[in-house]
Parts: C-alpha cells; sequence; structure tokens
C-alpha cells in the first residue's frame, strides 16, 4: 500500500540522499555551496582533512544528486543542487504532519484532562 | 491552535529519530493520555475515518500493549504491540513496538521522556530501529502500513462537509 501521493519520488535517489546527508563534513559542504559555487580547493579549505578525502565526499553528494559541476573546465566549481534535498526534507515533512496531527489531537484531550481536574478540585 | 507548529522532528544518528513537542499541561495529564486507553484513543493516528478499537494496555515493566487501528469506509485494519520494559510514572516510558505487517524489518524500542517545567510538559519520543535502512524506510514512507491511507486520499476527506467539522485540524 504506497501512498500514491508519494509514488513521484524516487527511493533510489532517497536512499542515496539520506547517506549523502548522514556525514557531517558532507553537510557542511552542502551548507558552503548554498551560498554559492566553489571549486575543490575552495570547498577543502576549512576542514582539516586532505583534498583527496575532499574529493571522496564530493564524489558521493555528486552520486546522490545533490550537486553538480560547473562548466569552467579549470575550475570545475561544483554547484548545489536542490530539487533532491527538498525530495528529502519533504519525506520528513510528512511524517512531521503525521506526528502533528496526532498531537494536536492529544492538546484538545489535555485542555478537557486539565478542565475536569479544575472541577473535580473546585467541587471538594 | 496555540502548540501548532512547535513539534520537533529530526533524524539522529544512523538508527534514531527523535521528536520533542511540548504541551500546555502538566507532565502526569500528559503521561496519562499517552497511556490510557480510553485517552489514547481520542489521539492516537485517529484521522480520516480510522478509528483504535482495540487499545489494551498491561502498564507495568514486562507488560504488553496491543492496538489494532480500523478504517470503518473499506475495514482495513492495522495492528500493532509490544512490551513495556520501564514505566516511571509521569516521567518516563520505555517500551517495544513492531506493526502485525510491519514495512520496515526488526523491532523499534522508542523511549518517551516527560519533562515538566511550570506545568507545561515536554515530551521527547525517541524511536531507535534495528537498522539505518529500518529507520530510513520508517522516515520515508510515513503512510505506508495503513494510519493513514495517503495525504490525497485525506485531502478528499478534507474536502467532504462531514469530515470538516471535526478533522479541520488535519489542514495545512
Amino acid at each position: 500500500m504506497q501512498p500514491s501521493g508519494y509514488r513521484r519520488f524516487s527511493p533510489d535517489r532517497l536512499d542515496a540522499t539520506f547517506a549523502a546527508l548522514a556525514d557531517p563534513t558532507r553537510r557542511a559542504i552542502l551548507a558552503r555551496l548554498a551560498t554559492g559555487q566553489a571549486s575543490v580547493m575552495e570547498l577543502a579549505a576549512p576542514f582539516d582533512v586532505s583534498q583527496p578525502a575532499i574529493s571522496k565526499h564530493l564524489k558521493v553528494l555528486e552520486r546522490a544528486g545533490l550537486i553538480s559541476r560547473g562548466r569552467d573546465a579549470q575550475r570545475r566549481p561544483r554547484r548545489l543542487e536542490a530539487r533532491p534535498l527538498a525530495e528529502a526534507t519533504g519525506w520528513l515533512e510528512a511524517y512531521r504532519r503525521f506526528w502533528e496531527g496526532n498531537f494536536e489531537r492529544l492538546d484538545a484531550v489535555l485542555e478537557e484532562l486539565k478542565a475536569e481536574k479544575k472541577r473535580g478540585r473546585s467541587k471538594r | 491552535m496555540k502548540n501548532r507548529g512547535n513539534l520537533k522532528l529530526s533524524a539522529s544518528g544512523d538508527r534514531e529519530i527523535v521528536m520533542t513537542r511540548a504541551f500546555d499541561a502538566p507532565r502526569s495529564l500528559v503521561f496519562d493520555a499517552y497511556t490510557k486507553p480510553e485517552l489514547l484513543k481520542r489521539w492516537l493516528g485517529v484521522f480520516g475515518g480510522w478509528t483504535l478499537p482495540v487499545c489494551e494496555v498491561d502498564l507495568r515493566v514486562g507488560g504488553a500493549y496491543r492496538f489494532v487501528w480500523r478504517h470503518a469506509p473499506d475495514g482495513h485494519e492495522m495492528g500493532m504491540g509490544g512490551t513495556y520494559r520501564e514505566v516511571v510514572r509521569p516521567e518516563r516510558l520505555v517500551n517495544t513496538e513492531k506493526f502485525d505487517e510491519s514495512w520496515y524489518p526488526g523491532e523499534a524500542l522508542i523511549t518517551a521522556a516527560f519533562t515538566e517545567q511550570s506545568g507545561k510538559t515536554t515530551l521527547t519520543v525517541t524511536m531507535r530501529y534495528e537498522s539505518r535502512a529500518a529507520r530510513d524506510a520508517v522516515i520515508k514512507s510515513p503512510m505506508e502500513g495503513g494510519v493513514a491511507e495517503s495525504y490525497d486520499k485525506l485531502a478528499e476527506l478534507l474536502g467532504s462537509p462531514e469530515v470538516r467539522g471535526t478533522q479541520r485540524r488535519e489542514r495545512t
């Protein structure tokens, strides 16, 4: 029973997206790219890791479709691809809405319990 | 609703989902609403035609619980249950969780912590799954398994007058 509204998302792509997002260095790289495209050297600069290590991270992000390479052949700047990220947060958003619905009903139950408690107290 | 939007939800580490939500009530009441069948039936997964007709809770360490939701329009049912590992009223509840027709492998371990400050309660629920794949399956297909058929279906239901009165809070 796959909800029809979610079929347009690709599960494989999402697996790759979540795996790519699991690493703090990769999240930092994405945060940097959110401010504009950057070369591998520029991306490696703030980190205490080797350039090959950064290149490896970039490969993971590229495979997940989260970044792409710009046209400039020499700098080969990386840039952020917004769509897969939006898909990943979309899933979390649906899950969040499901629980928000539960908790809003729970709010209403609690309001009643509070009112009952007050009534019980004033009777005594 | 005044509490709308204060739910925080995130994936944590490889295997967990962590959820926090504040309630404008003392934790003894939140704990009750979270553990007493007659109260659970009024909020947990009950919307868009779903009810919780079976809700059995044996609230002690080693005690079992069993929930079955039913979708009246088509008779579809979904069951789940588990065992309580820790019961510290009104501050902490730890239980296992497994759906009858689970869409993720293994059993989940759910820890609910209730902290109170100035009469308000913060509920922190940590859901720990057996593997990263299981956790990701939960995040990715929250509506699978029948708690709600889909938000498309829900949107349809919200358009009908008899639901509009009771389900308005589902609308975003």
